[in-house]
Parts: structure tokens; C-alpha cells; sequence
């Protein structure tokens, strides 16, 4: 017999001939989230800013520039739009002029660059977490891991309230990175070390909608 | 009155436990002994006791703030109930999701079998060595000593898996295996073991960390294979999970050309949506976040991106003997968050290593019996007070108080011997079913007052086989008049 049909045949008899019926679950937790509009962005901006990432909001005109601004604040003012590698998929108006675009170069070379700055799929306000889902405008999973730097552009439609509402706008075929806060570790003393394999900052640009009747 | 029980403690149904000499399930040494060593260490009791007390702190903070904790933990106990319920049906749709998205699906029936599977598949690529993510169920199974004695290296890449590994140590507790070293302890393994260290490396968390970041850079960017565990697999998508919080697991996933993943087959959930309640209750409960710094799920093989060739390991090893145990079964549901070590009186004071299993702590004084069959575990159900701390803080809310009594029973019946225990209640039973007998004995026992000379607990110079009770506890001294002499001169008759 195959250790397959020999597992499931161990699990057959251990469940027993009549089977017990399977018992009910009750989904009475909460779904969504009260917080709606600014408050939700206030939300996920404090819980970012709890991992000790770092915020700037901007309209959709700035989106650019602030990146820009991102990189200047974590990079200090003298890169070089080489050391900056962004996803294929990223919106040209939000990439640094002359920036290195990833492509299928092996992806330990991505190593080499100092920062990689890319869209996300979804952003959960609760829990503080941007979620990348593979598609071009997030890249591939090595992108937003290799650079010491990561830059992640959310606009307002993308922030969801809870973990709930971010799993169901997600596709569970794509490869995700759920992303909350810049790498850290608790292994020695229990104590948060912010950075260790992955990137060691973690710049966030909210891009807010424009103000109704401004 | 006993029953005929069979020489060999029983295994369910006939289904076989996790073999012997393979693994680290099984200690050399029974609780009491391992845990009288640990109780010296004043050092070890030290750190222990910090890093318990902070993360509990974590924990009990960001539970407090979601409003609808119960409802989630009762959500995740009915889910687990309702995986376990059709097992075998969810590993079936498991694989062919898995197997549809390009991936490869084995079964091994024990940890044996999981070695030779994983060996075969590393050998096949050629690389000399393997990166490995934290996992409990390849630490069960000793995956690393199978991989070395094919002559492969193997780099563990957790911050504290690597501490470990340096420091030629075992692990003591399921999210932070080096709970029990202190950073100074930690500076001295780096410093005498990493090659090509900063001699002037302090025992700053940060610095210590960059040294390790430094040390596995280069692993992590050469490797061609690497092992990791599997938090959660998705039956309905084929879709597996990953938390941590480094960054060492996005590495190992996403760098190497071939992903080997090993899975005790109790971490299938039926649909995607299921994670919504996981991912609540894991972070929160484990490292005491409102978020892992880093979750990562995949569906088999995605062509441009990770891994090309992917291989899911499906480990049994004494898991169906414990479904079969309708009581004990529940020690299936645990997503290993090691809340529960954290809020327990013994392991805080005992340490991880006394239990002699991967699997320390509440959680594992009623999963580590049931997976060896508990005669090769037989103490681990004793090591609690019952106080039911664990039971509390379980995210999916094992009732392990009740399954470490359920066990308790499980051990007394299959003694073939009667226990000094056994006789003990015995004769407490006769004695208290006879007024006189009872009288007798009460003034028999104000006799221990002429041992104790006036202190308030009896010294340990009693003898078999009340020795072995008062070894590690201590016995009042008797009082000088029973209660019904005191009633009786005060009340008269």
C-alpha cells in the first residue's frame, strides 16, 4: 500500500465508520470595520507608524514627488536613480526619472540596488499590513524583499478596515506578501529589533483623495 | 476490579505512534528529573522569567483591543473541530490543488519516512546544502540530522533557530527557540562561532541581530534549495502559508530554485476565507502583534517568481492515532502560537528542555504522549498544576487541562502494577468509609508532628513511597488535635 492510501486510510478509521456529523461554524466575529473615510486612513497610518514605518501623505497630483521625498528621507538626498529599482507595473508618474525598472534578471542581483519602490494590492488599516499580490505593479516577491529599502505606494481605495475585508479582495492564486512594518525579530529576549533579513525601512506614501469641495 | 490491559501501552484503534529512535519527541530523562536541574540554574529561571513577562504584557494588550476575541477563538476551535472532522477529504482536495498549480505532493507515514523523502529530493538537485525556515514539524522529525548524514548543510536561518544551531543547543520553547539564553549568552555563541565576527560585537539585540544578518546574507542569496514548514494549507486553492517576522522565511520561498515544504497533515483548513480567523489569532497570540512583520502564501509554482519547483511533504507521524482519540484529538487544533508556554507556572520555572520533547509546555505535555504513545512520554501529563492559564490564552481554546486528566487516566489504567498512588487512595477510601478506622488514622497521623520539631512542614526523611510525593512538595506538619478532638473539647459531646 502507498503511504498515501495508507495516511488517509489511518484518518478513515481513526473518524470511525459512521461518521459524526461536521459541527457548525458560527462567523458571529466582526466582518468589517465602524471606521470609514479619513478616520480609516488616520487608522492605518498610526498602526503603520506602530512598526515604526514611515508615513507621507499626498494627493494624487504629488504621488511622484513624494516618493521622491520617501527615498530623499531613507536614502539621504544624494542617490542616484540607479540605486532605485521600481516595479514593471508601477504608474510611470509615480517613478523617480532615469530609475532602473525590474525585469527577468536573476533576482539575487536585485540585491545590489538600495531601494525598490512598488504599488500593493491591498492595505488592512487594523492591523497596520500592505499586502502585494505579484501583479506588475507590485513585482515580484524578491523586489520588494532584496532592496534594504521597500517604498509602497497606497491610494485611498486600497485601505480596507480588517483582515477580513483584505483577504476577500485578494486572490489566493497569486503569490502574497502580507507586509506589516519593516522586517524585525523578538528571538533575543523577546525584545523587537526592527530589521534584520528584509528590508530595514519601510517608507509608506498614502495618497489621499482629493478634498470634496476644496 | 482493573481491567486487562495489554503489556504494550495502547495505541488507538491499532494506529501507530511516532517510531522511536528518530526525532526529538522523546527526552532521555522523566520530567521531575529534567526539571530538577533546570529549577538550579538560576541563570536559566532568570531569563525565562523576563521574557515570559513580557510577552505576556504584548499579548494581554493587543487581545484587549480587539472586541471580538471570543467570537474568533470560538470561531477557530469550530473550524479546527470541522477540519478534523473530514480529514481526509481536505487532504485530498489539498493535493489536487497543489498538485494543479505545478507542485509535487508526497506522504510519509512517519518521520522516517519524511527524512528519506526530503533527502531524495535535495540529493536530486545536486546542491551541497540546504536554507531552512523554522519548523516545528521538521525539528519533530530531525530533519537536520537526516540531511548532515547525507552529508548536506544545512543552514537554519530564525535568528533563534540559528542561536541554537551554533550554539550545538536544543530548542526550548515554539516561537523562540533560544528563550532560555540571555543576550550576553548570545554574544558569546556569535562571537566564538560565526566566522570573521566583529571582535568588538556587544550584546545590543540590534547589533546581534545585524551580525546575524550579515552571517546568512550571502547562504540566503547562493542557495538553490530550500525546507520550510507550513503555517496553514489552503485545501480549496492549494494555497500555503508562511508567518514570520525576519524576512529569513521570504528568503528561503522566494530565492532558491526548489522549495521542499514538510506539513503535518493536521495544518490543512477547508477554505481561504478560514485564514481570516487565523491570522487574527496567531499574531496576537504568538508575538503579541496586531500583525507578523511577514506573511507569505503561495499556490504551487508561479512561473517568474519564487520558486520553480515545488514539493508539499504530508507528515503523519502518530497524528492519526491522536485523531482517533476523541478526547485528545483537540491537541491537533493548535496552531502553535506558545501562548500557552508563556502564561504556565511550570514551564516559566522549569524551562523548555525538561520536557525532552520540541513540543514544551502545556501544549506539549498533551501532544508530545499522544504522538510517542504516552508510556514513552509518561510524565508529561503530570507536568502541570492544572491551573488552566493555558486553556485561557489557547486562540483556538484547547481544553488542555482536561485532556492532561484525560491522559492522567489513560497512563493509570495502563500501569499493569498498582500504583503506590493507586493503594494509597485505596486505603483512603477504607479508611474514610469507617469512622473508627478514620479516628485511628487522624491520630496516627498527629504522630508526624515528632518529625517535623516544631517547624511548620515535615522534613524529606519520609519513606517509600510517600518520599516520592514529598520529594517536591511540602507536607504541613499535622496539627496537634484533629478538628473533631478540638469540636469535640470546646462544644462538648
Amino acid at each position: 500500500m502507498s503511504a498515501r492510501e495508507e495516511v488517509l486510510g489511518r484518518i478513515r478509521t481513526a473518524l470511525g465508520e459512521t461518521r459524526a456529523p461536521v459541527p457548525d461554524v458560527v462567523r458571529d466575529y466582526r466582518s468589517g470595520h465602524p471606521t470609514t473615510g479619513p478616520a480609516l486612513l488616520d487608522l492605518l497610518v498610526d498602526r503603520v507608524e506602530d512598526y515604526r514605518a514611515t508615513v507621507l501623505r499626498c494627493s494624487p497630483a504629488e504621488i511622484g514627488a513624494t516618493v521622491a521625498a520617501a527615498l530623499d528621507q531613507a536614502l539621504g538626498t544624494g542617490w542616484a536613480a540607479g540605486d532605485v529599482v521600481v516595479a514593471p507595473g508601477l504608474a510611470q508618474g509615480w517613478r523617480p526619472a532615469g530609475c532602473d525598472v525590474d525585469d527577468d534578471r536573476p533576482a539575487v542581483q536585485l540585491a545590489d540596488r538600495a531601494a525598490s519602490v512598488t504599488a500593493v494590492a491591498v492595505a488592512i488599516a487594523e492591523t497596520g499590513t500592505l499586502v502585494l499580490d505579484g501583479s506588475p505593479a507590485c513585482g515580484r516577491r524578491a523586489l520588494s524583499l532584496l532592496p534594504d529599502c521597500l517604498v509602497c505606494v497606497v491610494t485611498a481605495d486600497q485601505v480596507v478596515g480588517s483582515v477580513p475585508e483584505g483577504l476577500a479582495r485578494l486572490d489566493p492564486l497569486r503569490p502574497l506578501t502580507m507586509v506589516s512594518g519593516p522586517s524585525a525579530t523578538s528571538d533575543i529576549e523577546l525584545q523587537r529589533v526592527e530589521g534584520v533579513h528584509g528590508p530595514r525601512t519601510l517608507m509608506v506614501v498614502l495618497v489621499q483623495p482629493p478634498r470634496v469641495g476644496g | 476490579m482493573t481491567a486487562t490491559v495489554p503489556p504494550k501501552a495502547p495505541t488507538f484503534l491499532g494506529l501507530p505512534t511516532a517510531p522511536r529512535g528518530v526525532g526529538h519527541l522523546r527526552g532521555d530523562q522523566s520530567f521531575p528529573d529534567a526539571a530538577r536541574g533546570a529549577l538550579r540554574d538560576g541563570q536559566l529561571r532568570a531569563n525565562l522569567g523576563h521574557a515570559t513577562s513580557t510577552i505576556r504584557g504584548k499579548r494581554a494588550r493587543v487581545v484587549a483591543e480587539v472586541p471580538d476575541w471570543e467570537q474568533l477563538r470560538a470561531a477557530g476551535k469550530a473550524l479546527k473541530a470541522a477540519t478534523m472532522a473530514r480529514l481526509d477529504e481536505h487532504l485530498e482536495e489539498l493535493e489536487r490543488q497543489v498538485t494543479a498549480r505545478g507542485g509535487v505532493v508526497h506522504w510519509a507515514r512517519d518521520a522516517n519516512e519524511a527524512n528519506e523523502i526530503v533527502t531524495r529530493l535535495v540529493l536530486a538537485t545536486g546542491a551541497p546544502e540546504v536554507v531552512k525556515v523554522k519548523s516545528m514539524a521538521t525539528q519533530e522529525i530531525g530533519l537536520n540530522e537526516a540531511l548532515e548524514a547525507a552529508g548536506l548543510d544545512v543552514f537554519e536561518t530564525d535568528l533563534a533557530e540559528l542561536i541554537v544551531q551554533l550554539g550545538e543547543d536544543k530548542p526550548s520553547h515554539i516561537l523562540v527557540p533560544a528563550i532560555h539564553k540571555n543576550r550576553a549568552e548570545i554574544r558569546e555563541i556569535f562571537a566564538r562561532t560565526i566566522p570573521g565576527v566583529d571582535p568588538g560585537l556587544t550584546d545590543d539585540p540590534r547589533r546581534l541581530a545585524m551580525a546575524a544578518r550579515q552571517h546568512l546574507r550571502e547562504r540566503f542569496l547562493r542557495a538553490r534549495v530550500a525546507v520550510s514548514g507550513a503555517n496553514f494549507g489552503v485545501a480549496e486553492t492549494g494555497t500555503l502559508t508562511v508567518v514570520e517576522s525576519e524576512g529569513n522565511g521570504r528568503m528561503c520561498l522566494t530565492l532558491p530554485e526548489t522549495l521542499i515544504t514538510v506539513m503535518g497533515i493536521e495544518k490543512v483548513v477547508p477554505t481561504w476565507r478560514d485564514l481570516e480567523v487565523f491570522l487574527q489569532l496567531l499574531p496576537r497570540s504568538s508575538t503579541g502583534e496586531r500583525m507578523n512583520p511577514y506573511t507569505s502564501t503561495w499556490a504551487g509554482v508561479t512561473p517568474g517568481d519564487g520558486p520553480q519547483e515545488f514539493h508539499l511533504v504530508l507528515l503523519d507521524n502518530g497524528r492519526t492515532a491522536v485523531l482517533a482519540d476523541e478526547v485528545g484529538r483537540e491537541a491537533l487544533h493548535c496552531i502553535r502560537c506558545s501562548a500557552c508556554l508563556n502564561v504556565c507556572p511550570v514551564y516559566e520555572r522549569a524551562g523548555g528542555h525538561s520536557y525532552g520533547s520540541v513540543y514544551p509546555g502545556p501544549i506539549g505535555a498533551i501532544l508530545s504522549p499522544q504522538l510517542t504513545g504516552v508510556e514513552d512520554n509518561a510524565s508529561l501529563p503530570y507536568a502541570s498544576s492544572l491551573c488552566g492559564a493555558c486553556f485561557e490564552v489557547c486562540p483556538v481554546a484547547i481544553d488542555i487541562p482536561s485532556i492532561l486528566v484525560h491522559l492522567r487516566a489513560e497512563h493509570v489504567e495502563a500501569q499493569q502494577k498498582p500504583t503506590a498512588e493507586g493503594v494509597a487512595f485505596k486505603a483512603l477510601a477504607r479508611a474514610m468509609s469507617h469512622p473508627r478506622l478514620w479516628h485511628l488514622a487522624q491520630r496516627a497521623a498527629g504522630l508526624g508532628r515528632l518529625l517535623s520539631r516544631g517547624r511548620p512542614t515535615l522534613p524529606n526523611v519520609l519513606p517509600p513511597p510517600v518520599s516520592g510525593w514529598t520529594r517536591s512538595r511540602d507536607l504541613p506538619t499535622p496539627p496537634r488535635k484533629t478538628f473533631v478532638e478540638q469540636w469535640t473539647e470546646e462544644h462538648g459531646r
